[in-house]
């Protein structure tokens, strides 16, 4: 006999209980505290707190924590706690030419003002595990050197005195806020640039790949990248000046494009731009170069079909918390939309049968 | 139990009022997607989160609620989404179709006619009709402002052609007020008669970015062909349970040798018929007594 489901109140909270004892895993292995998360797992805190749109690295830890390590999932926690989350302000923009920089390199020239500075990079590491890990060790220590006491002007500026690169016009609009308002299409570079950066890596790497492997060819060489600590200064209106309010880390990375010219503009190099929280350098990248190929129009060049010249495609599937979201919920009931498709198709089988057959 | 560290019925009181005007707007303006600044809900996208907020936007503390996902109460997402209003809003829950004031609904419209005062809320997973037909939204846009809806004219034929039917069995686009074409969301076509109801009706689509609605008493016409009228089919049987020969019906397997039975999807409307004493081919021995 059946039995209306029911209980699905107490089949809710006995899957909470087993979820929060899994997290736990084996009691008898200490537990995780934030502060390990956050400084040995520091870059999904990044990642957290980049795709999340909230500089926080402890409740990043805490979101990465709760999230057993799903990272989607702990930037999920991290988006609904923001939205509860008044906004106060905006900052003025913050000034990455003054970044005190960790790391700092060009491609593009052999040595620059500011110097090429490696800083903390898996790059030229040989990816051999590294089995010492393995084992408690002492903590290693790093060498320590001067800081460099020169500034460490932008690349591309070199490039810009010539002409030789497209300049950025400044302008004193105050961006649009995409967690504020509904996207609209064309959204406008403000708004590429505000989704790219929260989108998600995967996607924004798989873009950025596309347009490299000749799907929309863009020819990009990084012209600089750095990361570091900078100021955010906010106007305070009591005091009618701007006084600095704490410090973020940032990723930021300007591309040098090849650009043959197009009826609108004289040949000259192009600029595709991406800036990220934390050091996010593969996101950072991957953002410059997708960034340059929606840009397209901007500059007069043909539109070869590709996906990442595709502002509405890009940017409507950039979210992985979107994205997560609408996937998983297939797996919610859909009874009752599966019934009459289940109707449907008896019905226009049986058609199909007695027309095949007119004889029964 | 009100959750005292969040705002009553969880979203901040500007927030609501955008939803108010997106509402407002919609209602003005029946079958039309008024874009609205959709929040990041402690729920997944595609999970109500658009039906979650047109509720927060519509609750009062003296508002009764119901929420249903398939017809059924107790269904997971359903009971969730009640959970948290309950905890956010601390309001007055039911599961009787008559005794709601805001009804939550993912999927099916309830079996008992709604009346003058009435709220429902749907949860819409993609709002644009036209979205299977033309994927970018500057177009489908332009599409409706344009009341360009040959497309989907040359869509409905064009199943006819093939199957000799239209092959649209849930989310059957309607006409509203004769202007635009609207996806009443994944309700099956059986629902669409009535959508013409004395009630508010309410769409929220979070992911989307979208709210829509139909005021009391809008006309609400499903698309069809002269020849090939519009017909709002169910399984043909009666509930095993309560015997209704009206209702929608859910199909449930019962054995791995094709046994089966059929019971109203509206869990209350056929919990209310056993408790007058109404049976089915099925009902228990216990339900008879």
């Amino acid at each position: 006999m059946y039995v209306a489901v029911k209980g699905g109140e107490r089949a809710i909270e006995a899957a909470h209980d087993w979820l929060a004892e899994e997290r736990r895993g084996d009691p008898a292995v200490p537990e995780l505290t934030l502060e390990q998360i956050r400084e040995q797992m520091t870059l999904a805190v990044n990642r957290v707190m980049a795709e999340g749109s909230l500089y926080d690295p402890d409740l990043a830890a805490l979101a990465i924590k709760q999230a057993r390590g799903d990272l989607i999932e702990a930037i999920f926690l991290l988006r609904a706690y923001r939205t509860t989350l008044p906004r106060l302000g905006v900052s003025i923009p913050v000034d990455t030419g003054a970044m005190r920089c960790d790391r700092r390199v060009s491609a593009t020239f052999k040595d620059v003002p500011g110097g090429q500075v490696l800083g903390p990079t898996f790059d030229y590491t040989h990816r051999l595990l590294d089995f010492a890990l393995a084992a408690e060790g002492e903590a290693p220590r790093a060498r320590q050197a001067e800081p460099r006491q020169e500034p460490t002007p932008r690349v591309t500026e070199f490039l810009n005195k010539d002409g030789l690169i497209q300049d950025e016009v400044r302008t004193e609009d105050t961006p649009p806020d995409m967690t504020r308002q509904p996207m609209e299409y064309p959204a406008g570079r403000a708004l590429r640039l505000q989704a790219l950066t929260r989108g998600d890596e995967g996607f924004v790497l798989g873009m950025a790949y596309s347009t490299q492997r000749g799907y929309g060819r863009t020819h990009p060489f990084v012209g600089e990248l750095r990361i570091g600590a900078v100021e955010v200064e906010m106007e305070i209106p009591e005091l009618g000046f701007a006084i600095c309010i704490g410090e973020v880390t940032l990723t930021e990375c300007e591309t040098v494009n090849q650009f043959s010219g197009s009826r609108t503009e004289p040949p000259q190099f192009t600029r595709g731009y991406g800036l990220v929280f934390g050091q996010t350098e593969r996101k950072a990248i991957s953002m410059a170069l997708v960034d340059r190929s929606l840009r397209w129009q901007e500059l007069g060049e043909e539109n070869t079909g590709a996906p990442a010249q595709d502002e509405e495609f890009v940017l409507a599937h950039a979210d992985n918390i979107q994205g997560t979201g609408f996937l998983e919920h297939i797996k919610l009931p859909h009874y009752v939309d599966f019934q009459s498709e289940l109707e449907l198709v008896r019905r226009m089988r049986a058609d199909a049968m007695t027309a095949k057959d007119p004889a029964t | 139990m009100t959750d005292a560290a969040y705002n009553f019925a969880y979203l901040d009181e500007q927030t609501k009022r955008m939803i108010r005007r997106a509402i407002l707007k919609g209602l003005a303006v029946p079958g039309y997607q008024v874009p609205f600044a959709s929040r990041e809900m402690p729920m997944p996208y595609g999970w109500g989160t658009g039906g979650v907020q047109v509720t927060a936007a519509c609750l009062t503390p003296d508002d009764v609620l119901k929420v249903i996902d398939q017809g059924a109460d107790d269904t997971t997402n359903a009971v969730s989404i009640r959970r948290f209003f309950e905890r956010t809003g601390g309001v007055a829950v039911t599961t009787r179709t008559e005794e709601a004031s805001v009804i939550q609904t993912r999927h099916r419209i309830p079996e008992t006619p709604l009346t003058e005062g009435q709220i429902l809320v749907y949860q819409v997973p993609i709002p644009e009709p036209l979205r299977f037909l033309e994927p970018r939204e500057t177009e489908t846009r332009k599409m409706h402002a344009l009341e360009e809806y040959g497309l989907m004219h040359v869509k409905l034929y064009e199943d006819i052609a093939h199957n000799g039917a239209i092959s649209t069995a849930y989310a059957y686009p309607v006409k509203v007020e004769g202007r635009y074409v609207m996806d009443p969301s994944p309700i099956p076509k059986f629902d669409n008669p009535r959508l013409e109801s004395a009630a508010i009706q309410l769409f929220g689509a979070g992911r989307e970015q979208r709210i829509y609605a139909l005021p009391p008493h809008t006309k609400v016409v499903s698309l069809d062909f002269e020849d090939h009228p519009f017909d709002p089919s169910k399984a043909d049987h009666d509930c095993d349970l309560c015997g209704s020969g009206s209702s929608y019906l859910d199909e449930v397997i019962m054995d791995d040798e094709g046994g089966r039975m059929f019971v109203c999807s509206d869990t209350d409307y056929c919990a209310t018929r056993r408790a007058r004493g109404f049976r089915g081919a099925l009902s228990s021995e216990e339900d008879a007594a």
